[in-house]
């Protein structure tokens, strides 16, 4: 049996991974790919904490995630499409029309 | 033994396909690494005795965002972007963020307490079938936020078709 806190670190590792690729990564599409990651680093730590609690509550939980995650890909890559239309450039530090 | 095995394979391929995913250049190539990732997720998800959230993860995450991911990434054209400085000019500040959270995160682990156990154990599952047991309790318990989580996917199809549209000149 593998103990639940493999899981919490594992789960961890990946969120620090996707912390990461957010806060240095230039491009637009690869920063949304980390924030998928650290969606998915939560859903793992869910699904673990579902399967040791003998519950199914986190894994409903999963499914509302999965849920968001998908309403937040199509958005957001809708975003980009507008943002390329205007500027055709994905990095970040050119676009700054917006004054932030 | 073997299980633990099946756990420090899955933990290895998984954060060692996360930091490729991260880091490529080209971001076609990170879409193609997290298919892989997702794959390994949802043998991790089989692990834990959770069929219908593996397959879940696959169909939808690999099937559906990825190919989302993918379709945009080879829409636009990212020929530029590929010999640009990928990260940022202060990295090494990303990268000691991102340990310093992971250290936190796991000093807190060592302080966990298990709550009450529900009454969902592995033979029950087995007995009520996993996508059973979901469903019985996502058109139950859950109804109301179900039906929700639908509303949220109707104002996503509206707004990705509202964003993406071309304006119509008079």
């Amino acid at each position: 049996m593998v103990p639940v806190t493999w899981y919490m670190a594992l789960s961890a590792a990946v969120f620090a991974i996707g912390v990461f690729g957010f806060v240095t990564r230039r491009n637009v599409i690869i920063m949304f790919m980390s924030v998928e990651l650290m969606l998915n680093a939560v859903n793992i730590n869910l699904v673990a904490m579902s399967h040791y609690l003998e519950d199914i509550r986190g894994q409903i939980m999963v499914f509302f995630i999965i849920a968001v995650a998908a309403a937040e890909a199509a958005i957001g890559l809708a975003i980009i499409i507008a943002l390329f239309r205007n500027r055709p450039t994905a990095h970040i530090d050119e676009i700054k029309e917006m004054g932030g | 033994m073997l299980v633990e095995l099946y756990f420090l394979y899955f933990a290895a391929a998984i954060i060692g396909l996360s930091i490729t995913v991260v880091t490529r250049k080209n971001p076609v190539h990170s879409v193609l690494w997290m298919l892989l990732l997702f794959f390994n997720i949802a043998g991790l998800y089989l692990m834990l005795n959770a069929e219908m959230m593996a397959a879940i993860q696959i169909i939808v995450y690999a099937g559906a965002i990825l190919v989302l991911f993918l379709f945009v990434v080879l829409l636009l054209d990212l020929k530029k972007e590929i010999d640009a400085e990928q990260y940022v000019g202060i990295w090494p500040t990303g990268v000691a963020v991102a340990v310093a959270l992971f250290t936190l995160i796991l000093i807190m682990t060592r302080s966990f307490v298990a709550g009450p156990h529900g009454n969902l154990t592995i033979e029950r599952v087995r007995e009520l079938s996993h996508p059973g047991v979901i469903g019985r309790a996502m058109f139950t318990e859950y109804l109301f936020p179900f039906e929700v989580a639908s509303l949220v996917l109707l104002v996503a199809v509206i707004g990705a078709i509202i964003l993406a549209k071309k304006r119509i000149k008079e």
